[in-house]
């Protein structure tokens, strides 16, 4: 062991780190639980100390607590955003130390080797963590000694500080869970009377290592600092952002589009190398007076490739107003998509993609969701037969199928008027005297009831397909529980 | 009949024509059905009615098709001309509600040529544009043969290179294919 600065590891705990998380959101002044499914049941996920005074505890199942405790608050719990969470507050705990690592599901680890006096010391920084956690309204428990399994055996046993040097003296008196161990290895050392980690530590190495394998021993050692054990933190996402200052302000169509393929060029070899799209790019010109103009560009699909994207450009920069000119320019992605490398086929043909350039190309003049695509939906009613989607969102669905005869051209109900249950004989529509000449139906669709919808208020219809001589073929509905004809749509 | 639908219908690439009439919609519909790829289909978003895909899908996949909603004409000529002139989309469907006038239906033309694809304008009646290169007439027929029939009037009434003429046609959904029919005789 060196004698120079000893590592001092901060281990942070966060017990209840899903009920906080979702009662920072909506904070409730009741016993609380988030439930989740397992094993066909619900049981609590986690909960507030209100509910823990009631008597409830984790795995409960759900039924049950709300038996001792019906005045229960309960909501669903959800462990991806539990753990985005998590990374948020890795994030945030770098303002502390560069090297912050992520604990199991529930806890932050800090390197805080060298960086204490910035806050005051060590009970300075400690304090402060507390502070803003407590503020934050997450529950912590911190430990801090100079091993990362002493710091974890702190915090999850005997919150405080082993001051440098100590750590053997504050663990020896914690139970032997505290070592990071399986409950299986705790159940069998408890019923050997090793309770304590001091006991541990007296007893005979030898015959430890034979009854439990090398796993206890490595805790062991690396609680006390014999052995090293390192910290990953986090990878930082990727940066696509790129810039670019001019020495003289620019104010041509021509010089802009220049400046922006260097910088395109530049950024899609960062794109390329992550394997990453752009879907959504920002185009930020700084003109000389301070002030600044953006161009954003909304890709049908994620690209990468600078020749395809720059002439999207063209129509956003003739817009700009460079008034005494440019002298910065600043391109950055604001929605990067996966975009893997693929591979090629002789069977499947090349996609040239350049449907989507001409898709981003209309949408940046009439807005990117007004160009849609039609998909199959689930229902009877035929103006819910079909859903609308933007199509750069979505890929073309298949399964078509129209069971009856269906009009190609649909609008909203037009009454006509006539009555009885038959099509009648003579109508007027659109001021077009009309006679019947066929009709075929009817055809009885009843409104969705799950679903509210203005226009079924008046119940059943039975929908008629009626020729009339004079060539049009109509789609007509009669509804029986409140007597009227209408037109709906027009056949081919 | 004057002569060959077969010379007339598939319409002429790299050109724009012109529907008018009650079933106009239906035409496009069975020009879509010939298209290979996709198509492109540009209305303004205020207009009520819609196209009913589960009835397209008996003439074209509607998987093909894609929807262009503009704010108005002028949109959607901006977003016809661009869509002809790109030459990814095979044929360009286009709503029009006002007349054309001879620059922007020849600035429709131009944009067609370079590309190489089909537009096709369904016009209000009457308003046709001098621009296009054929102008048809659609108007469905009472078929007294046999119900869930489609029987139209097409009648083509503007043709720069050629006559005009009218034929009774039906589209054949089994087979995927237009059947030309002999004028019921009265």
């Amino acid at each position: 062991m060196f004698d120079g600065m000893r590592r001092r590891i901060v281990s942070m705990w966060f017990p209840r780190l899903a009920s906080d998380r979702s009662l920072r959101g909506r904070p409730v002044d009741a016993p609380f639980a988030l439930t989740l499914k397992e094993e066909n049941a619900n049981r609590i996920y986690c909960l507030n100390p209100q509910a823990e005074k009631q008597g409830l505890h984790r795995g409960m199942n759900v039924a049950d607590a709300r038996a001792f405790c019906p005045e229960l608050e309960s909501r669903p719990a959800s462990p991806a955003d539990d753990r985005a969470f998590l990374h948020v507050l890795c994030r945030w705990a770098t303002r502390y130390c560069p090297w912050v690592g992520i604990e199991g599901a529930d806890g932050l680890v800090l390197d805080i080797t060298g960086a204490a006096h910035l806050f005051g010391g060590e009970a300075g920084m400690l304090c402060d963590m507390r502070q803003r956690l407590a503020r934050a309204g997450i529950t912590a428990r911190i430990g801090l000694a100079d091993t990362r399994g002493a710091a974890w055996a702190l915090a999850h046993f005997a919150e405080g500080r082993a001051g440098p040097g100590d750590a053997v003296a504050a663990l020896r008196p914690l139970p032997v869970a505290a070592l990071r161990l399986e409950e299986k290895t705790v159940t069998a050392l408890e019923r050997l009377g090793l309770r304590r980690i001091g006991d541990l530590e007296d007893a005979a190495r030898a015959p430890l290592g034979r009854r439990f394998g090398p796993d206890l021993l490595m805790r062991l050692d690396q609680a006390f600092g014999r052995r090293a054990e390192q910290i990953s933190p986090l990878r930082a996402p990727p940066h696509y952002g790129v810039r670019m200052g001019l020495p003289e302000p620019i104010g041509l169509c021509d010089d802009v589009m220049a400046g922006a393929a260097r910088l395109l060029d530049r950024l899609c070899e960062t794109l390329t190398r992550h394997e990453a799209g752009a879907r959504v790019l920002c185009l930020t010109l700084r003109r000389v007076d301070g002030q600044a103009q953006q161009v954003e560009l909304r890709l049908a699909a994620p690209m990468r490739d600078p020749a395809r994207i720059l002439p999207l450009f063209e129509r956003g920069v003739s817009g700009v107003d460079a008034g005494f000119g440019i002298d910065q320019m600043r391109l950055s992605v604001t929605r990067a998509e996966p975009l893997p490398v693929e591979q090629m086929s002789h069977s499947a043909p090349a996609r040239s993609g350049r449907l989507e350039d001409l898709i981003t190309r209309i949408g940046t003049r009439i807005g990117l969701d007004n160009i849609q695509r039609l998909l199959p939906a689930d229902s009877h009613i035929p103006e819910r037969a079909f859903i609308v989607a933007a199509a750069a969102f979505s890929r073309p669905g298949g399964g078509w199928a129209a069971p009856r005869p269906r009009p190609l051209r649909l609008f909203a109900p037009e009454p006509i008027a006539g009555t009885g249950s038959r099509p009648p004989e003579r109508f007027r529509w659109r001021r077009m005297p009309l006679t019947t000449a066929r009709a075929i139906g009817p055809e009885r669709i009843a409104p969705e009831w799950w679903l509210e919808d203005e226009n079924w208020r008046a119940g059943l219809r039975d929908y008629w397909r009626v020729e009339t001589r004079q060539g049009r073929r109509l789609w007509l509905f009669h509804t029986p529980q409140n007597p009227g004809w209408f037109v709906q749509g027009e056949f081919v | 009949m004057p002569h060959d639908l077969n010379r007339l219908f598939p319409l002429r690439p790299a050109r724009v024509h012109e529907v008018c009439g009650p079933s106009a919609m239906s035409f496009a519909a069975i020009a879509s059905a010939r298209a290979q790829g996709d198509f492109l289909w540009i209305r303004e978003g205020w207009q009520p009615d819609t196209l009913n895909p589960v009835a397209l899908s008996e003439m074209a996949d509607p998987a093909r098709l894609l929807i262009a909603r503009t704010a108005n004409q002028i949109e959607s000529l901006a977003v016809a001309e661009e869509a002809l002139r790109d030459g990814a989309i095979p044929l360009v469907v286009i709503e029009v509600t006002r007349p054309l006038d001879l620059r922007e239906g020849r600035r429709l033309q131009l944009a067609a040529k370079n590309g190489q694809t089909t537009g096709l304008c369904l016009i209000p009646e009457g308003m046709g544009s001098n621009a296009a290169e054929t102008r048809w007439h659609a108007a469905p027929l009472f078929d007294p043969g046999g119900a869930d029939s489609t029987l139209m009037r097409w009648e083509i009434i503007k043709n720069k290179t050629g006559t005009l003429g009218f034929w009774d046609v039906r589209w054949n959904a089994a087979a995927h294919r237009l059947d030309v029919v002999s004028p019921a005789g009265e």
